[in-house]
């Protein structure tokens, strides 16, 4: 069973069933000679559907390569402190500027995202080797005094409602047309970073092999961190971050395909898309017609998935 | 030929190396020798560039590792460090396989595919080649990245205790490859503990001790009893066998 075209089967069916599932009726059939359907699809079914897909595909890809910077797996974009400095520097933006520009807090958002993500890789830096449970603390810690800085700043200035939907929710019930095309940037970002997943993989085999084939780590680090701000911040500007996908689909693949990352980039951009859709439809049914957010659903999904995996990981991992 | 010139280095304020001028001739097998934290490692990762030079200047073949592009350096010579245990899963063939990337750069031709399939059969790994890197023991982890430095085919083969984890018959098969290799022509450094294998198969000799190079050339004037009893405070003797010095120091 080659995992590419299963996932991508499945992929497309749950696109489908995504597509035709909402508040408002709406058969796929006729909908060619029935203009208020269309309208539903084209302005809100759609969207949702592809800012749901671009949105597991980028954070598992980022997931992937915050992985192969730390080199530890029990790290993601949400435990990294990437997602709160994008809150950070949104927060800025609007406090600094409140009618700044679109592409103005998304530069900011990046830009701090990309400050706090380094940070966190200097802070890993320091630490022993052996100890692997330790990068992930210190990412967990890292993220939670920044998030503390977050709130505190939001609750300073009246903007947490706005900390609340970038930090918490993790929802797509908010996404129409217009809403979500800064994602396109995430997914285009991730969609890069495979042609220089070869880098990433052998920087993933430690400095040493790295520096002995040739590779120049400073630069494969630099646009690794890019990669994964820019994707955190675009997530974090549209739809809020969803916690979990960036650390767990990245450790499924790997635990079946290896870290041959040429191979299994695609396979994990696509588990990525069909986990969060998964989730994002099964929100909207089990409380119809009302919805539970899918970053809701991935958090109590994804914390199981992760204690299965760091029960079932060899001790040398 | 590798050109060492006025190397000194501190990890962390204290000196590991002092003002260390040597060179390991061009076509030789060079042994390192000397006991523990004599600097062996930390010298052969100043040639291979995984340390930056604090003080000196050393060139391989003419190229000055402190100004050479990484990348360029990683077509004249390879380096295994003495650290290679590494998280990833990587498949044995898939390693083996990176051995090529300073050529290809991502799209291996048939020379590439050609010199990796050699590799892992060199080293006993076909076989084995489907296998995730952490799923194999540790001696077979170690041929695969002997196997991927070989492939990465270059003029000079830095080893760090290549041995480590080998039993007899892989150990004496990686000493008869890297033999072969230095007769074709290439040249090759490595970190040697147990000795006799310097006895038996090395050209040349230097020998470290506390930062310093104690000793150094042909292996028949550096392996002698006085010399290593020193270099090693323990009593040692060297008989003979089939013409090359046999060193004894188990009992
Ligand atoms: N990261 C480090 N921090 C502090 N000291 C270090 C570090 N790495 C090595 N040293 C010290 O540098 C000295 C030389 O170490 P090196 O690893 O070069 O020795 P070696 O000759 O390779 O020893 P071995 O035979 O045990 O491999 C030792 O005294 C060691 O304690
Ligand atoms: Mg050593």
């Amino acid at each position: 069973m080659r995992p590419l075209p299963v996932l991508g089967a499945a992929l497309l069916a749950l696109m489908l069933v995504s597509v035709s599932v909402g508040a408002a009726q709406v058969d796929l059939r006729t909908i060619l000679s029935d203009h208020r359907a269309m309208l539903v699809v084209l302005e809100s079914r759609l969207p949702r559907t592809v800012a749901v897909v671009l949105t597991g595909a980028a954070l598992s890809v980022a997931g992937v390569l915050i992985q192969a910077l730390v080199r530890n797996r029990f790290v993601g974009p949400d435990t990294s402190g990437t997602a709160e400095g994008a809150a950070l520097g949104l927060l800025a933006v609007t406090i600094l500027w409140p009618a700044s520009p679109l592409w103005l807090r998304m530069i900011a958002a990046s830009a701090a995202a990309m400050a706090t993500t380094a940070l966190f890789l200097a802070v890993v830096r320091r630490l022993p080797v052996r100890e692997v449970m330790l990068v992930p603390i210190a990412g967990l810690v890292l993220s939670g005094v920044l998030g503390s800085v977050v709130t505190f700043v939001g609750w300073q200035s009246d903007l947490m409602q706005y900390v609340g939907t970038w930090l918490m929710s993790g929802e797509f019930s908010g996404v129409i047309s217009g809403r979500y095309e800064l994602l396109w940037f995430a997914g285009i970002a991730a969609a890069l970073a495979w042609f220089s997943a070869d880098r990433f993989a052998i920087l993933g085999l430690g400095d040493g092999v790295a520096t002995g084939l040739g590779l120049s780590t400073a630069a494969v680090m630099r646009l690794g961190l890019a990669v994964v701000s820019i994707v955190t911040a675009m997530v974090v500007t549209t739809v809020g971050m969803i916690p979990f996908v960036g650390l767990v689909v990245p450790n499924l693949v790997a635990r079946i395909m290896g870290d041959n990352l040429r191979t299994s980039l695609p396979v994990v951009a696509l588990a990525g898309a069909v986990l969060v859709l998964a989730c994002d439809l099964a929100g909207r049914l089990v409380i119809r017609p009302y919805e539970v957010p899918a970053g809701l659903i991935l958090g109590i999904l994804g914390a199981v998935l992760f204690l299965w995996l760091l029960h079932r990981r060899p001790a040398h991992g | 030929m590798i050109q060492i010139d006025g190397v000194s280095h501190r990890i962390g304020g204290a000196p590991i190396l002092h003002d260390i001028s040597t060179r390991l001739p061009q076509g030789k097998l060079t042994a390192l020798i000397g006991p523990n934290g004599a600097g062996k490692s930390t010298l052969l990762r100043l040639v291979g560039r995984l340390e930056p030079l604090q003080a000196g200047r050393i060139t391989v073949a003419g190229h000055d590792v402190a100004t050479t592009p990484t990348d360029r350096l990683a077509r004249v010579m390879a380096i295994l460090g003495q650290q290679t245990a590494i998280a990833s899963r990587l498949r044995l063939s898939e390693l083996v396989a990176f051995g090529r990337w300073p050529h290809h750069k991502g799209r291996p031709g048939s020379v590439d595919r050609a010199k990796v399939t050699e590799a892992l059969d060199a080293f006993a790994l076909t076989p084995l080649a489907g296998r995730f890197l952490d799923e194999v023991s540790g001696g077979q982890a170690q041929r695969a990245h002997i196997a991927m430095a070989v492939a990465q085919d270059t003029d000079w083969l830095l080893l760090d205790e290549p041995l480590n984890n080998l039993d007899m018959a892989h150990a004496r098969a990686l000493m008869r490859r890297l033999r072969a290799m230095v007769d074709g022509g290439r040249s090759v450094g490595m970190v040697v503990h147990e000795i006799n294998y310097a006895a038996a198969w090395a050209d040349h000799v230097i020998a470290m001790k506390n930062g310093r190079v104690v000793a150094q050339g042909p292996a028949g004037s550096v392996l002698t009893e006085d010399l290593l009893s020193d270099l090693y405070d323990t009593p040692i003797q060297i008989g003979e066998h089939r013409g090359r010095p046999l060193v004894l120091h188990h009992c």
